[in-house]
């Protein structure tokens, strides 16, 4: 009885049928959604990586000692980062092999630098489920195509870090990097 | 709701008077778990894995919470803390192997339980809703033993973290930004061993809550029973206390029996001897598996080698696997049989059992090195499982002819029930509504 007698009262409808109590519903809802949405966006975005955590992500590796044929292993990011110095003879394998047939299809010349083809830099986490291939290392398996070998589930590296064989679906990640100078490169 | 002979609630003196009428809460516990509660009076053992998986649960949150307090959530001292806990703490040793192992043995017993479900139809209605909470409870169970396991911030569990946020990366456009928003950073560390002790502390009390919403919508239509026969009459429940209280007790000390065998004798034959080295993310072992009881949705996952149509073969391995426990939520859905229990069902008891050996199959080839033979038997298993559900079950529901169904629980029991009525009385059968033997089923 009480609604009705609002509704009928003439004092409260305006001339358009908008009630005053419409007006307040609809402001005091939006206005409480608007704050949840703000309560909620720091509540997620406090997950993200923290600034300390974003502040970490570069480094500069001295490359002066790595010898053709040989690879270290750096930290970028908390995560291994490959640097190694390619042989005439893997640099040609890598540029032998159409690049079309590829299944992340890419030539040894998009993933270096001009003028410095033979220093190949990728992450060492494999893009399968982020095991660190084997390959990199004295002794370790190169798997069969002369690059690196994931133990993990087998996914297997060319001499470019291109996946060649097994279920990883993209090459080794090229990282952002510049040559500071001959023997110094600055990753990320 | 109960049913109506169930005996009332009394109370003994005059406080308890004064406290029911106040807060019936000693009314709630007399009809929920008490005489209050008739139950079908022919449940074999497969009905006492609800109060085990009960107990799992509170040995997990007691113990859980005391190694909370001896353990560092701390990238830089996890490992210490843990060895700490090992070495120094007054019977810390024995704390964390009753907590590791007990994970162990809850898994275990909510895989008898699930499985009970399956062979008994307890997810047909009306017993719908339970069956969807029961799998909440699941998923929630393994979202918590996943965190838990990262804890220690050994190498299994640093790259079981690794691995399992990577599957995350396996998401179209957005995977990559949701993988290091999991993670706090770029890979598993700090932030990310944080989250989880908080999440890992959470979960178990969450569960807690949904275990309470799954028992309320149990003792709505009561409890199901091996005959899948609703119960008709007094004559075929038992008063919940004292019958299964005694019963449920007998239960909880084999249970204990075997739980401690494991604990005080082999307390790490279900571990990995890797999560012993501290985490290092320069080095990945040579091979990761996750603790066995994610074995066969591991084997899942691994089972996509080649991409499908236009779906990359990651991303079809990550939908594959949470596909394979989605599944169970349409269940009652799929298996459209008016019979509930397999004893009466011959079609569908023998799926039953092909699927309980897939599952071994599927948890042994998890279990092994991603190599040949172990990916071919993980793939053809994997094909079976998903058949098992969305086409040999439904098919078996249609084209089945179940068993002649006893009258009646007291039926099944004592092989014959006065309350038969005529047409239905062995004396007078009706073609197709008696078996004589049917008792012998149950």
């Amino acid at each position: 009885m009480a609604e009705e007698a609002v509704t009928e009262s003439p004092d409260l409808v305006h001339a358009d049928g908008v009630r005053r109590r419409d007006f307040i519903n609809i402001a005091a809802v939006s206005a409480a959604g608007v704050a949840g949405v703000s309560i909620l966006y720091p509540l997620i975005s406090q997950m993200s990586a923290s600034a300390d955590v974003l502040a970490a992500s570069s480094t500069e590796v001295d490359i002066s000692s790595i010898k053709p044929g040989q690879a270290i292993k750096g930290v970028f990011r908390k995560q291994p980062v490959f640097i190694r110095n390619l042989t005439p003879k893997e640099i040609a394998e890598a540029n032998a092999v159409p690049v079309d047939s590829l299944r992340d299809p890419q030539s040894l010349a998009e993933r270096t630098k001009e003028g410095k083809e033979n220093w190949l830099i990728t992450m060492g986490v494999c893009t399968h489920l982020g095991c660190v291939p084997l390959g990199a290392g004295e002794g370790e398996s190169k798997g069969e195509f002369g690059g690196y070998f994931c133990p993990c589930h087998g996914s297997s590296y060319d001499t470019a870090a291109r996946i060649r064989k097994g279920p990883a679906p993209k090459n080794l990640e090229v990282p952002e990097y510049a040559f500071t100078s001959d023997t110094v490169v600055k990753i990320g | 709701m109960s049913f109506p002979w169930a005996q009332e609630y009394k109370p003994a003196n005059a406080f308890t008077q004064w406290v029911d009428e106040r807060l019936p809460l000693p009314r709630l516990v007399y009809n929920a778990v008490g005489a209050g509660y008739p139950v079908p009076r022919n449940l074999n053992y497969f009905w006492n894995f609800g109060i085990l998986a009960g107990l799992c649960l509170g040995l997990q949150i007691v113990t859980g919470i005391i190694l909370a307090m001896h353990y560092a959530a701390n990238a830089g001292v996890a490992f210490d803390s843990v060895e700490h806990i090992m070495r120094d703490v007054n019977w810390g040793w024995m704390l964390r192997y009753a907590h590791a192992n007990g994970a162990s043995a809850f898994f275990v017993v909510i895989y008898i339980h699930i499985f009970r479900g399956f062979f008994y139809g307890s997810y047909k209605a009306p017993r719908e809703m339970v069956w969807l909470l029961g799998v909440t409870i699941f998923l929630l169970m393994m979202a918590t033993a996943f965190m838990g396991y990262v804890l220690p911030w050994g190498q299994m569990s640093f790259w079981g973290a690794k691995v399992i946020t990577g599957l995350f990366g396996a998401i179209p456009l957005v995977g990559e930004p949701i993988q290091q928003w999991l993670l706090g950073g770029f890979a598993p560390d700090n932030a990310a061993l944080n989250r989880f002790f908080s999440l890992h502390y959470l979960l178990p009390f969450v569960i807690a809550g949904v275990v309470i919403l799954h028992i309320w919508a149990l003792h709505i239509p009561g409890s199901s029973n091996p005959t899948g026969v609703e119960v008709k009459t007094e004559s075929d429940t038992v008063p919940f206390y004292p019958y299964f209280v005694a019963k449920d007790g007998w239960a909880v000390g084999a249970f204990a029996f075997l739980y401690c065998l494991v604990l005080f004798f082999f307390p790490n034959a279900l571990g990995h001897p890797d999560n012993y080295i501290p985490a290092n993310p320069m080095s990945t072992p040579a091979h990761i598996v996750p603790e066995w009881y994610f074995w066969p949705f591991y084997a899942i996952l691994r089972a996509f080698t080649a991409d499908f149509f236009f779906i990359p073969a990651k991303l079809m391995g990550v939908l594959a696997m949470f596909s394979a426990i989605l599944v169970w939520f349409f269940m009652p859905w799929l298996d459209r049989s008016p019979v509930r229990s397999g004893a009466y069902r011959p079609l569908y008891r023998k799926a039953f059992w092909i699927l309980v050996v897939d599952a071994l199959v599927l948890g042994y080839c998890g279990g092994a090195p991603a190599a040949e033979p172990y990916v071919m038997i993980s793939q053809i298993a994997s094909i079976y499982y998903f058949a098992h559900f969305l086409i040999i079950v439904p098919i078996i529901s249609a084209i089945e002819r179940p068993d002649p169904l006893p009258y009646s629980i007291t039926e099944a029991v004592l092989g014959k029930d006065e309350n038969v009525p005529l047409s239905a009385s062995p004396t007078a059968p009706f073609p197709g509504t008696q078996h004589p033997n049917a008792h012998g089923h149950a």
